[in-house]
Protein backbone atom coordinates (compact mmCIF):
# COMPACT_ATOMS: atom_id res chain seq x y z
CA UNK A 1 0.00 0.00 0.00
CA UNK A 2 2.05 2.54 -1.43
CA UNK A 3 2.23 5.96 -3.13
CA UNK A 4 0.06 5.11 -6.33
CA UNK A 5 0.29 7.99 -9.07
CA UNK A 6 -0.94 6.79 -12.03
CA UNK A 7 -4.30 7.24 -13.14
CA UNK A 8 -6.44 3.73 -13.34
CA UNK A 9 -10.35 3.39 -14.38
CA UNK A 10 -12.86 2.97 -11.94
CA UNK A 11 -15.53 0.55 -12.10
CA UNK A 12 -18.44 1.73 -9.70
CA UNK A 13 -20.75 -0.20 -7.96
CA UNK A 14 -23.74 0.38 -5.48
CA UNK A 15 -24.46 0.15 -1.74
CA UNK A 16 -23.76 -2.95 0.62
CA UNK A 17 -21.79 -4.65 -1.76
CA UNK A 18 -20.96 -7.78 -0.06
CA UNK A 19 -18.49 -10.61 0.43
CA UNK A 20 -20.75 -13.56 -1.57
CA UNK A 21 -21.03 -10.65 -4.41
CA UNK A 22 -16.92 -9.68 -4.09
CA UNK A 23 -16.27 -13.68 -4.46
CA UNK A 24 -19.23 -16.17 -4.23
CA UNK A 25 -18.67 -18.86 -1.86
CA UNK A 26 -19.17 -21.91 -4.30
CA UNK A 27 -15.71 -21.19 -5.60
CA UNK A 28 -14.12 -21.27 -1.76
CA UNK A 29 -13.25 -24.91 -2.30
CA UNK A 30 -9.84 -23.57 -3.02
CA UNK A 31 -7.79 -20.85 -1.31
CA UNK A 32 -5.93 -19.72 -4.30
CA UNK A 33 -6.95 -15.63 -4.42
CA UNK A 34 -5.21 -15.87 -8.15
CA UNK A 35 -7.31 -18.09 -9.73
CA UNK A 36 -10.14 -16.91 -7.75
CA UNK A 37 -9.76 -13.81 -9.12
CA UNK A 38 -11.48 -15.29 -12.72
CA UNK A 39 -14.64 -14.80 -10.44
CA UNK A 40 -14.39 -11.69 -8.63
CA UNK A 41 -18.11 -9.52 -8.78
CA UNK A 42 -19.88 -12.41 -10.73
CA UNK A 43 -23.07 -12.25 -9.55
CA UNK A 44 -23.45 -8.71 -9.58
CA UNK A 45 -21.00 -7.89 -13.08
CA UNK A 46 -20.15 -10.72 -15.02
CA UNK A 47 -17.72 -8.53 -17.06
CA UNK A 48 -15.63 -7.18 -14.18
CA UNK A 49 -13.09 -10.04 -13.82
CA UNK A 50 -12.08 -9.65 -17.48
CA UNK A 51 -12.29 -5.99 -17.67
CA UNK A 52 -10.63 -4.57 -14.78
CA UNK A 53 -6.58 -3.91 -15.15
CA UNK A 54 -3.71 -3.56 -12.96
CA UNK A 55 -3.97 -0.06 -11.58
CA UNK A 56 -7.57 0.33 -11.91
CA UNK A 57 -10.08 1.11 -9.05
CA UNK A 58 -13.38 0.32 -7.01
CA UNK A 59 -15.79 3.12 -6.33
CA UNK A 60 -18.44 1.55 -4.15
CA UNK A 61 -21.35 3.15 -2.12
CA UNK A 62 -22.08 2.49 1.96
CA UNK A 63 -20.73 -0.50 3.49
CA UNK A 64 -18.74 -1.87 1.08
CA UNK A 65 -17.76 -5.75 1.89
CA UNK A 66 -20.46 -6.73 4.28
CA UNK A 67 -21.72 -10.34 5.39
CA UNK A 68 -18.68 -13.25 5.52
CA UNK A 69 -15.59 -12.79 7.03
CA UNK A 70 -13.69 -14.24 3.97
CA UNK A 71 -10.33 -12.66 3.57
CA UNK A 72 -10.92 -13.95 -0.40
CA UNK A 73 -12.91 -10.76 -0.65
CA UNK A 74 -10.14 -8.25 -0.74
CA UNK A 75 -7.48 -10.86 -1.31
CA UNK A 76 -9.20 -11.68 -4.85
CA UNK A 77 -9.89 -7.74 -5.22
CA UNK A 78 -5.93 -7.27 -4.63
CA UNK A 79 -5.40 -9.90 -7.09
CA UNK A 80 -7.42 -8.42 -10.37
CA UNK A 81 -5.04 -5.66 -9.94
CA UNK A 82 -7.60 -3.40 -7.91
CA UNK A 83 -4.77 -0.41 -6.41
CA UNK A 84 -7.70 0.82 -4.11
CA UNK A 85 -10.85 0.65 -3.12
CA UNK A 86 -13.01 4.06 -2.58
CA UNK A 87 -16.06 3.74 -0.92
CA UNK A 88 -18.56 5.79 1.21
CA UNK A 89 -18.16 3.58 4.03
CA UNK A 90 -17.07 -0.38 4.53
CA UNK A 91 -17.96 -3.64 6.40
CA UNK A 92 -15.73 -3.48 10.03
CA UNK A 93 -14.41 -7.21 9.10
CA UNK A 94 -13.66 -6.53 5.49
CA UNK A 95 -11.87 -2.96 6.43
CA UNK A 96 -9.37 -5.20 8.85
CA UNK A 97 -8.90 -7.85 6.67
CA UNK A 98 -7.71 -5.35 3.55
CA UNK A 99 -5.76 -3.76 6.38
CA UNK A 100 -4.23 -6.80 7.47
CA UNK A 101 -3.18 -7.92 3.88
CA UNK A 102 -2.08 -4.66 2.46
CA UNK A 103 -5.46 -4.01 0.04
CA UNK A 104 -5.82 0.33 0.10
CA UNK A 105 -9.11 1.17 1.12
CA UNK A 106 -10.49 4.65 0.76
CA UNK A 107 -13.42 6.40 2.94
CA UNK A 108 -14.62 9.48 0.44
CA UNK A 109 -18.43 9.78 -0.12
CA UNK A 110 -17.88 12.60 -2.24
CA UNK A 111 -15.87 11.34 -4.64
CA UNK A 112 -18.17 8.44 -5.06
CA UNK A 113 -20.82 10.48 -5.05
CA UNK A 114 -19.06 12.41 -8.05
CA UNK A 115 -17.97 9.98 -10.08
CA UNK A 116 -19.16 7.60 -12.81
CA UNK A 117 -18.42 3.96 -13.85
CA UNK A 118 -15.30 4.40 -16.38
CA UNK A 119 -13.65 7.88 -14.48
CA UNK A 120 -10.22 8.04 -14.26
CA UNK A 121 -9.11 7.97 -10.87
CA UNK A 122 -5.26 9.00 -9.18
CA UNK A 123 -4.69 7.92 -5.30
CA UNK A 124 -2.19 9.33 -3.57
CA UNK A 125 -2.31 8.07 -0.20
CA UNK A 126 0.76 9.54 1.58
CA UNK A 127 -0.74 13.05 0.44
CA UNK A 128 -4.01 12.06 1.82
CA UNK A 129 -5.47 12.49 -2.06
CA UNK A 130 -8.09 10.93 -4.04
CA UNK A 131 -7.78 12.58 -7.92
CA UNK A 132 -10.78 11.88 -9.90
CA UNK A 133 -8.94 12.81 -13.28
CA UNK A 134 -11.66 12.79 -15.73
CA UNK A 135 -13.83 15.20 -13.49
CA UNK A 136 -10.65 17.30 -12.55
CA UNK A 137 -11.98 17.17 -8.93
CA UNK A 138 -8.88 16.50 -5.55
CA UNK A 139 -10.53 15.07 -2.71
CA UNK A 140 -8.90 14.98 0.41
CA UNK A 141 -8.84 12.00 2.89
CA UNK A 142 -8.65 11.73 6.29
CA UNK A 143 -5.07 10.07 7.78
CA UNK A 144 -5.57 6.69 9.27
CA UNK A 145 -5.58 6.28 13.13
CA UNK A 146 -1.90 5.67 13.86
CA UNK A 147 -1.97 1.71 14.85
CA UNK A 148 -3.32 1.40 11.49
CA UNK A 149 -1.22 3.27 9.63
CA UNK A 150 1.61 1.22 11.27
CA UNK A 151 0.29 -1.86 10.06
CA UNK A 152 -0.15 -0.52 6.47
CA UNK A 153 3.40 0.87 6.61
CA UNK A 154 5.03 -2.39 7.04
CA UNK A 155 2.82 -3.70 4.31
CA UNK A 156 0.23 -5.96 6.25
CA UNK A 157 -0.52 -7.50 9.53
CA UNK A 158 2.34 -10.12 9.62
CA UNK A 159 4.85 -8.62 7.07
CA UNK B 1 -18.03 1.15 30.39
CA UNK B 2 -20.59 -1.05 28.17
CA UNK B 3 -20.33 -4.60 28.75
CA UNK B 4 -17.91 -4.89 25.57
CA UNK B 5 -15.57 -2.45 26.52
CA UNK B 6 -15.43 -3.90 30.08
CA UNK B 7 -14.39 -7.72 28.64
CA UNK B 8 -12.07 -5.87 26.30
CA UNK B 9 -10.13 -3.75 29.40
CA UNK B 10 -10.05 -7.41 31.48
CA UNK B 11 -8.25 -8.55 27.92
CA UNK B 12 -5.78 -5.63 27.64
CA UNK B 13 -4.50 -4.91 31.27
CA UNK B 14 -6.25 -1.93 31.59
CA UNK B 15 -8.87 -0.06 33.75
CA UNK B 16 -10.95 1.75 31.53
CA UNK B 17 -11.44 2.27 27.96
CA UNK B 18 -13.20 4.36 25.92
CA UNK B 19 -14.91 3.85 22.46
CA UNK B 20 -12.37 4.45 19.14
CA UNK B 21 -9.27 3.50 21.08
CA UNK B 22 -7.06 0.87 19.88
CA UNK B 23 -6.00 -1.82 21.95
CA UNK B 24 -4.07 -5.27 21.55
CA UNK B 25 -5.83 -7.73 23.96
CA UNK B 26 -5.47 -11.36 24.90
CA UNK B 27 -7.34 -14.14 22.83
CA UNK B 28 -9.14 -16.81 24.72
CA UNK B 29 -10.22 -18.76 22.00
CA UNK B 30 -9.34 -18.77 18.10
CA UNK B 31 -11.67 -20.72 16.26
CA UNK B 32 -11.67 -21.52 12.74
CA UNK B 33 -13.29 -23.93 9.64
CA UNK B 34 -12.42 -25.45 7.02
CA UNK B 35 -12.27 -22.22 4.45
CA UNK B 36 -10.76 -19.98 6.48
CA UNK B 37 -8.36 -22.21 8.17
CA UNK B 38 -6.02 -23.17 5.15
CA UNK B 39 -5.25 -19.21 4.78
CA UNK B 40 -4.49 -19.14 8.28
CA UNK B 41 -2.13 -21.77 8.45
CA UNK B 42 -0.51 -20.73 4.85
CA UNK B 43 0.00 -17.27 6.62
CA UNK B 44 1.08 -18.28 9.75
CA UNK B 45 3.85 -20.63 8.52
CA UNK B 46 4.93 -17.73 5.73
CA UNK B 47 5.18 -15.53 8.33
CA UNK B 48 7.59 -17.87 10.21
CA UNK B 49 5.29 -19.88 12.82
CA UNK B 50 6.21 -23.39 14.20
CA UNK B 51 4.06 -23.59 17.09
CA UNK B 52 0.33 -22.08 17.92
CA UNK B 53 0.31 -19.89 21.09
CA UNK B 54 -1.52 -22.46 22.79
CA UNK B 55 -3.35 -24.98 21.46
CA UNK B 56 -5.63 -25.51 23.98
CA UNK B 57 -7.05 -22.33 23.02
CA UNK B 58 -7.31 -22.99 19.28
CA UNK B 59 -10.78 -24.67 17.86
CA UNK B 60 -10.83 -25.85 14.36
CA UNK B 61 -14.47 -26.95 13.24
CA UNK B 62 -14.43 -28.89 9.65
CA UNK B 63 -18.22 -27.64 8.77
CA UNK B 64 -18.58 -25.37 5.79
CA UNK B 65 -17.77 -27.71 2.81
CA UNK B 66 -17.72 -31.18 5.25
CA UNK B 67 -18.19 -33.91 4.63
CA UNK B 68 -15.91 -33.47 1.71
CA UNK B 69 -18.27 -32.05 -1.03
CA UNK B 70 -15.42 -32.36 -3.64
CA UNK B 71 -11.75 -33.33 -3.95
CA UNK B 72 -10.79 -29.74 -3.39
CA UNK B 73 -12.59 -28.97 -0.48
CA UNK B 74 -11.18 -32.46 0.87
CA UNK B 75 -7.70 -31.09 0.47
CA UNK B 76 -8.77 -27.83 2.53
CA UNK B 77 -10.15 -30.60 5.39
CA UNK B 78 -7.36 -32.93 4.79
CA UNK B 79 -4.49 -29.53 5.44
CA UNK B 80 -6.55 -28.39 8.77
CA UNK B 81 -6.65 -31.76 9.79
CA UNK B 82 -2.66 -32.19 9.56
CA UNK B 83 -2.31 -29.10 11.28
CA UNK B 84 -4.32 -29.77 14.29
CA UNK B 85 -2.39 -32.76 14.54
CA UNK B 86 1.14 -31.49 14.26
CA UNK B 87 -0.35 -28.57 16.63
CA UNK B 88 -1.51 -31.47 19.47
CA UNK B 89 -4.96 -29.34 18.53
CA UNK B 90 -7.29 -31.17 21.07
CA UNK B 91 -10.60 -28.98 19.82
CA UNK B 92 -10.51 -30.54 16.56
CA UNK B 93 -13.77 -31.43 14.95
CA UNK B 94 -14.25 -33.70 12.30
CA UNK B 95 -16.71 -35.74 10.38
CA UNK B 96 -18.82 -37.91 13.00
CA UNK B 97 -18.13 -34.99 16.12
CA UNK B 98 -18.20 -31.76 14.45
CA UNK B 99 -20.85 -29.65 14.29
CA UNK B 100 -21.86 -26.21 12.62
CA UNK B 101 -19.61 -24.35 15.19
CA UNK B 102 -21.56 -21.27 16.72
CA UNK B 103 -24.03 -24.24 17.87
CA UNK B 104 -21.27 -26.88 18.27
CA UNK B 105 -18.34 -24.51 20.52
CA UNK B 106 -20.89 -23.57 23.15
CA UNK B 107 -22.21 -27.05 23.39
CA UNK B 108 -19.35 -28.66 24.29
CA UNK B 109 -18.08 -25.66 26.90
CA UNK B 110 -15.42 -23.98 24.74
CA UNK B 111 -17.35 -20.53 24.27
CA UNK B 112 -17.88 -19.55 28.28
CA UNK B 113 -18.99 -16.45 29.93
CA UNK B 114 -16.62 -12.90 30.06
CA UNK B 115 -14.32 -14.87 27.14
CA UNK B 116 -12.69 -12.89 24.49
CA UNK B 117 -13.14 -14.98 21.21
CA UNK B 118 -12.38 -14.53 18.27
CA UNK B 119 -13.44 -16.89 14.43
CA UNK B 120 -12.30 -16.91 11.11
CA UNK B 121 -16.16 -16.93 11.18
CA UNK B 122 -18.51 -13.77 10.59
CA UNK B 123 -21.16 -15.55 12.92
CA UNK B 124 -18.50 -15.84 15.61
CA UNK B 125 -20.28 -12.81 17.14
CA UNK B 126 -23.19 -15.93 18.12
CA UNK B 127 -21.08 -16.88 21.55
CA UNK B 128 -22.30 -13.09 22.71
CA UNK B 129 -25.22 -15.04 23.98
CA UNK B 130 -22.98 -16.51 27.01
CA UNK B 131 -22.05 -12.74 27.75
CA UNK B 132 -18.63 -13.38 26.15
CA UNK B 133 -17.19 -10.83 23.73
CA UNK B 134 -17.06 -12.48 20.38
CA UNK B 135 -16.19 -11.65 17.19
CA UNK B 136 -15.45 -12.37 13.15
CA UNK B 137 -12.61 -11.74 12.19
CA UNK B 138 -10.25 -12.27 8.71
CA UNK B 139 -7.56 -14.98 8.31
CA UNK B 140 -4.52 -13.58 8.69
CA UNK B 141 -5.91 -11.82 12.28
CA UNK B 142 -6.47 -15.42 12.99
CA UNK B 143 -2.91 -16.24 11.62
CA UNK B 144 -1.52 -13.46 14.21
CA UNK B 145 -3.48 -15.07 16.96
CA UNK B 146 -2.06 -18.54 16.72
CA UNK B 147 1.51 -16.91 16.33
CA UNK B 148 0.91 -14.37 19.63
CA UNK B 149 -2.15 -14.97 21.11
CA UNK B 150 -3.21 -11.79 20.90
CA UNK B 151 -5.05 -9.57 18.33
CA UNK B 152 -5.68 -5.64 17.15
CA UNK B 153 -9.14 -3.75 18.71
CA UNK B 154 -11.02 -0.52 17.61
CA UNK B 155 -13.01 -0.15 21.14
CA UNK B 156 -16.81 -0.11 19.66
CA UNK B 157 -19.19 2.28 21.20
CA UNK B 158 -22.54 0.46 21.38
CA UNK B 159 -26.14 0.55 20.76
CA UNK B 160 -28.14 -0.77 23.58
CA UNK B 161 -31.53 -2.74 23.10
CA UNK B 162 -33.88 -2.72 25.82
CA UNK B 163 -36.12 -5.63 25.29
CA UNK B 164 -39.89 -5.47 27.36
CA UNK B 165 -42.61 -8.15 27.73
CA UNK B 166 -42.71 -11.63 26.90
CA UNK B 167 -42.79 -13.15 23.45
CA UNK B 168 -46.00 -14.52 21.68
CA UNK B 169 -46.40 -18.38 21.31
CA UNK B 170 -44.31 -19.44 18.19
CA UNK B 171 -42.64 -16.01 17.75
CA UNK B 172 -39.22 -16.67 18.27
CA UNK B 173 -35.62 -14.46 18.43
CA UNK B 174 -35.60 -14.91 14.86
CA UNK B 175 -38.22 -13.02 14.41
CA UNK B 176 -36.85 -10.62 16.91
CA UNK B 177 -33.40 -9.99 15.31
CA UNK B 178 -34.75 -9.74 12.27
CA UNK B 179 -37.12 -7.39 13.12
CA UNK B 180 -34.25 -5.03 14.67
CA UNK B 181 -32.71 -5.25 11.16
CA UNK B 182 -35.36 -4.29 9.33
CA UNK B 183 -35.30 -1.04 12.14
CA UNK B 184 -31.56 -0.04 11.83
CA UNK B 185 -30.70 -1.72 8.51
CA UNK B 186 -27.42 -3.80 7.46
CA UNK B 187 -25.33 -0.67 8.55
CA UNK B 188 -27.08 0.47 11.19
CA UNK B 189 -24.62 -1.43 14.25
CA UNK B 190 -21.57 -0.93 12.01
CA UNK B 191 -18.26 -0.88 13.80
CA UNK B 192 -20.71 -1.24 17.10
CA UNK B 193 -21.77 -3.69 19.72
CA UNK B 194 -25.23 -4.83 19.98
CA UNK B 195 -25.84 -4.82 23.84
CA UNK B 196 -28.89 -6.54 25.22
CA UNK B 197 -30.73 -5.51 28.45
CA UNK B 198 -34.01 -5.13 30.18
CA UNK B 199 -36.35 -8.45 30.31
CA UNK B 200 -34.09 -10.54 28.71
CA UNK B 201 -35.35 -13.44 30.78
CA UNK B 202 -38.25 -13.50 27.93
CA UNK B 203 -35.14 -15.44 25.72
CA UNK B 204 -33.87 -18.71 26.07
CA UNK B 205 -30.39 -19.23 25.73
CA UNK B 206 -31.55 -20.76 22.04
CA UNK B 207 -33.30 -17.79 21.15
CA UNK B 208 -29.54 -15.50 22.34
CA UNK B 209 -27.73 -17.23 20.37
CA UNK B 210 -30.05 -16.76 17.13
CA UNK B 211 -29.67 -12.98 18.59
CA UNK B 212 -26.40 -12.60 18.30
CA UNK B 213 -25.46 -14.73 15.62
CA UNK B 214 -27.46 -12.31 12.95
CA UNK B 215 -25.64 -8.87 14.55
CA UNK B 216 -23.42 -8.83 11.83
CA UNK B 217 -25.92 -8.66 9.69
CA UNK B 218 -26.90 -5.36 11.41
CA UNK B 219 -22.81 -4.76 10.15
CA UNK B 220 -22.29 -5.03 14.35
CA UNK B 221 -18.73 -6.03 15.56
CA UNK B 222 -20.65 -8.36 18.58
CA UNK B 223 -23.72 -9.13 19.74
CA UNK B 224 -23.90 -9.45 23.76
CA UNK B 225 -26.12 -10.45 26.64
CA UNK B 226 -25.62 -9.91 30.31
CA UNK B 227 -24.99 -13.28 32.20
CA UNK B 228 -28.70 -14.26 33.88
CA UNK B 229 -29.75 -17.74 35.67
CA UNK B 230 -30.47 -18.99 32.26
CA UNK B 231 -26.88 -18.39 31.14
CA UNK B 232 -25.73 -20.23 34.69
CA UNK B 233 -27.87 -22.89 33.40
CA UNK B 234 -26.91 -23.52 30.15
CA UNK B 235 -22.95 -22.70 31.56
CA UNK B 236 -23.68 -25.70 34.72
CA UNK B 237 -24.55 -28.30 31.86
CA UNK B 238 -21.71 -27.25 29.27
CA UNK B 239 -18.91 -26.32 31.53
CA UNK B 240 -20.24 -27.63 34.91
CA UNK B 241 -19.99 -24.08 36.78
CA UNK B 242 -21.44 -20.63 36.78
CA UNK B 243 -19.36 -17.52 35.98
CA UNK B 244 -18.89 -14.22 37.30
CA UNK B 245 -21.63 -11.53 36.48
CA UNK B 246 -20.53 -8.42 34.70
CA UNK B 247 -22.41 -5.86 33.88
CA UNK B 248 -22.38 -2.61 31.76
CA UNK B 249 -21.94 0.54 34.40
CA UNK B 250 -24.93 2.49 35.05
CA UNK B 251 -23.54 5.28 33.31
CA UNK B 252 -22.41 3.43 30.21
CA UNK B 253 -22.42 5.37 26.95
CA UNK B 254 -24.48 4.12 24.41
CA UNK B 255 -24.36 6.17 20.63
CA UNK B 256 -28.35 4.99 20.40
CA UNK B 257 -30.83 3.28 22.41
CA UNK B 258 -34.11 1.08 20.92
CA UNK B 259 -36.82 -0.34 22.99
CA UNK B 260 -38.71 -3.70 22.09
CA UNK B 261 -42.11 -4.72 22.82
CA UNK B 262 -41.74 -8.02 22.69
CA UNK B 263 -45.48 -8.43 23.00
CA UNK B 264 -46.20 -6.90 20.23
CA UNK B 265 -43.46 -8.71 18.04
CA UNK B 266 -44.87 -10.42 14.98
CA UNK B 267 -43.46 -13.32 12.72
CA UNK B 268 -41.05 -11.50 10.68
CA UNK B 269 -39.14 -12.69 7.04
CA UNK B 270 -36.73 -11.08 5.64
CA UNK B 271 -37.30 -10.85 1.47
CA UNK B 272 -34.37 -10.67 -1.40
CA UNK B 273 -31.96 -9.61 -1.52
CA UNK B 274 -30.65 -7.92 2.26
CA UNK B 275 -31.72 -9.01 5.45
CA UNK B 276 -32.72 -5.42 6.72
CA UNK B 277 -35.59 -5.89 3.80
CA UNK B 278 -38.59 -7.19 6.21
CA UNK B 279 -41.69 -7.50 6.45
CA UNK B 280 -44.68 -9.15 8.94
CA UNK B 281 -45.07 -12.49 8.17
CA UNK B 282 -49.22 -11.05 8.07
CA UNK B 283 -48.63 -8.78 5.74
CA UNK B 284 -46.16 -10.89 3.03
CA UNK B 285 -48.64 -14.11 3.46
CA UNK B 286 -51.24 -11.75 1.06
CA UNK B 287 -49.05 -12.18 -1.22
CA UNK B 288 -49.12 -16.44 -1.05
CA UNK B 289 -45.21 -16.13 -2.85
CA UNK B 290 -44.83 -19.98 -4.24
CA UNK B 291 -41.86 -21.57 -2.66
CA UNK B 292 -39.56 -24.35 -4.11
CA UNK B 293 -37.36 -25.23 -1.33
CA UNK B 294 -37.33 -24.57 2.48
CA UNK B 295 -34.29 -24.76 4.48
CA UNK B 296 -33.82 -25.17 8.08
CA UNK B 297 -31.16 -24.71 10.34
CA UNK B 298 -27.69 -23.10 10.28
CA UNK B 299 -25.60 -21.42 12.96
CA UNK B 300 -28.66 -19.16 13.23
CA UNK B 301 -31.53 -22.03 13.84
CA UNK B 302 -30.05 -25.76 13.58
CA UNK B 303 -30.50 -25.73 17.59
CA UNK B 304 -32.78 -27.86 19.08
CA UNK B 305 -35.59 -25.79 20.09
CA UNK B 306 -35.55 -24.98 16.14
CA UNK B 307 -36.00 -28.99 15.43
CA UNK B 308 -38.70 -28.56 18.05
CA UNK B 309 -40.54 -25.69 16.20
CA UNK B 310 -40.36 -27.60 13.14
CA UNK B 311 -41.49 -30.65 14.59
CA UNK B 312 -45.07 -28.97 15.98
CA UNK B 313 -45.50 -27.65 12.98
CA UNK B 314 -44.66 -30.65 10.60
CA UNK B 315 -45.56 -33.58 12.99
CA UNK B 316 -48.62 -35.65 11.15
CA UNK B 317 -48.94 -33.31 7.94
CA UNK B 318 -47.13 -33.83 4.74
CA UNK B 319 -44.63 -31.60 2.73
CA UNK B 320 -46.26 -29.50 -0.26
CA UNK B 321 -46.33 -31.11 -3.60
CA UNK B 322 -43.24 -29.62 -5.59
CA UNK B 323 -41.59 -28.49 -2.23
CA UNK B 324 -38.29 -29.71 -1.09
CA UNK B 325 -37.40 -29.57 2.61
CA UNK B 326 -34.09 -30.47 4.01
CA UNK B 327 -33.78 -30.12 7.53
CA UNK B 328 -30.07 -30.30 9.09
CA UNK B 329 -29.85 -30.18 13.15
CA UNK B 330 -26.67 -28.18 13.62
CA UNK B 331 -24.52 -30.45 15.97
CA UNK B 332 -24.35 -34.63 16.54
CA UNK B 333 -25.63 -34.28 20.05
CA UNK B 334 -28.54 -31.91 18.52
CA UNK B 335 -29.21 -34.67 15.88
CA UNK B 336 -29.24 -37.24 18.29
CA UNK B 337 -31.76 -35.71 20.89
CA UNK B 338 -34.11 -35.09 17.87
CA UNK B 339 -34.09 -38.73 17.12
CA UNK B 340 -34.34 -39.03 21.02
CA UNK B 341 -37.58 -37.16 20.69
CA UNK B 342 -39.32 -38.22 17.70
CA UNK B 343 -38.41 -35.12 15.59
CA UNK B 344 -36.33 -37.04 12.94
CA UNK B 345 -38.78 -39.73 12.29
CA UNK B 346 -42.04 -36.79 11.90
CA UNK B 347 -39.64 -34.77 9.41
CA UNK B 348 -39.27 -37.34 7.23
CA UNK B 349 -42.52 -39.06 7.44
CA UNK B 350 -43.72 -35.30 6.59
CA UNK B 351 -41.60 -35.87 3.13
CA UNK B 352 -37.99 -33.41 4.68
CA UNK B 353 -34.91 -34.81 4.01
CA UNK B 354 -32.70 -34.84 7.15
CA UNK B 355 -28.98 -34.10 6.76
CA UNK B 356 -26.03 -35.04 8.80
CA UNK B 357 -24.46 -31.47 10.47
CA UNK B 358 -23.14 -28.87 8.13
CA UNK B 359 -23.25 -25.65 6.56
CA UNK B 360 -24.08 -26.64 3.18
CA UNK B 361 -27.00 -25.23 1.83
CA UNK B 362 -26.68 -21.62 4.06
CA UNK B 363 -23.67 -20.48 1.56
CA UNK B 364 -24.67 -22.12 -1.39
CA UNK B 365 -21.99 -24.89 -0.92
CA UNK B 366 -23.72 -28.03 -1.07
CA UNK B 367 -26.74 -30.27 0.01
CA UNK B 368 -29.80 -27.90 -1.64
CA UNK B 369 -28.20 -25.54 -4.17
CA UNK B 370 -30.54 -23.58 -6.06
CA UNK B 371 -31.44 -23.40 -9.69
CA UNK B 372 -32.35 -20.66 -11.76
CA UNK B 373 -35.04 -18.42 -10.46
CA UNK B 374 -36.06 -20.92 -8.04
CA UNK B 375 -37.49 -19.45 -4.09
CA UNK B 376 -36.29 -20.71 -1.19
CA UNK B 377 -37.46 -20.06 3.28
CA UNK B 378 -34.54 -20.54 5.09
CA UNK B 379 -33.42 -20.19 8.71
CA UNK B 380 -30.01 -18.90 7.63
CA UNK B 381 -28.51 -16.00 8.09
CA UNK B 382 -27.91 -14.29 4.44
CA UNK B 383 -30.34 -13.79 1.68
CA UNK B 384 -27.79 -11.87 -0.81
CA UNK B 385 -27.76 -12.25 -4.80
CA UNK B 386 -26.38 -15.58 -5.10
CA UNK B 387 -25.83 -17.05 -1.85
CA UNK B 388 -27.90 -20.16 -1.91
CA UNK B 389 -26.73 -20.80 -5.74
CA UNK B 390 -28.25 -19.55 -8.94
CA UNK B 391 -28.05 -16.06 -9.13
CA UNK B 392 -31.91 -15.45 -10.17
CA UNK B 393 -32.80 -17.61 -7.52
CA UNK B 394 -34.68 -15.72 -4.16
CA UNK B 395 -34.35 -16.65 -0.78
CA UNK B 396 -36.41 -15.54 2.02
CA UNK B 397 -35.22 -15.77 5.46
CA UNK B 398 -37.68 -16.73 8.39
CA UNK B 399 -37.42 -18.29 11.80
CA UNK B 400 -37.98 -22.55 11.93
CA UNK B 401 -41.99 -22.11 12.40
CA UNK B 402 -42.85 -19.65 9.82
CA UNK B 403 -40.46 -21.87 7.26
CA UNK B 404 -42.10 -25.00 8.29
CA UNK B 405 -45.39 -23.30 7.82
CA UNK B 406 -43.81 -22.69 4.20
CA UNK B 407 -43.06 -26.27 3.68
CA UNK B 408 -46.42 -27.48 4.37
CA UNK B 409 -48.40 -24.54 2.78
CA UNK B 410 -45.80 -24.29 -0.62
CA UNK B 411 -45.96 -20.55 -0.41
CA UNK B 412 -45.23 -17.96 2.55
CA UNK B 413 -47.88 -17.95 4.90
Amino acid sequence: MTETKASGRAFKFADNVDTDAIIAARYLNVSDFAALAAHCMEDIDDGFAKAVADGDYIIAGENFGCGSSREHAPAVIKACGVRAVIAKSFARIFYRNAINIGLAIVECAAAVDDAADGDAFEVNLTKGVVVNVTKRKTYSVPPYPEEIKRIIDRGGLLA
Amino acid sequence: MTLTQKILAAHCGKKSLTAGEMIMARVDLALGNDITCPPAIAAFESAGGTRVFDPDKVAIVLDHFAPNKDIASARQCATCRSFAEKQGIKSFFDVGQMGIEHALLPEKGLAKPNMLIIGADSHTCTYGALGAFATGVGSTDLAYAYKTGELWFRVPQAIKITLEGKLRTDVSGKDLILHIIGKIGVSGARYASLEFGGNVSALGMDDRFTVCNMAIEAGAKNGIFPVDDATDAYTAVSCGTAFERVYADADAEYERELTIDLDALEHTVAKPHLPENTETLSSLAKRKIKIDQVVIGSCTNGRLSDMEAAYKVLKGNKVAKGVRVIIIPATQEIYLKSIERGYIQAFIEAGAAVSTPTCGPCLGGHMGILSDGEVAVATTNRNFIGRMGAKSAEIYLASPHVAARAALLGHIG
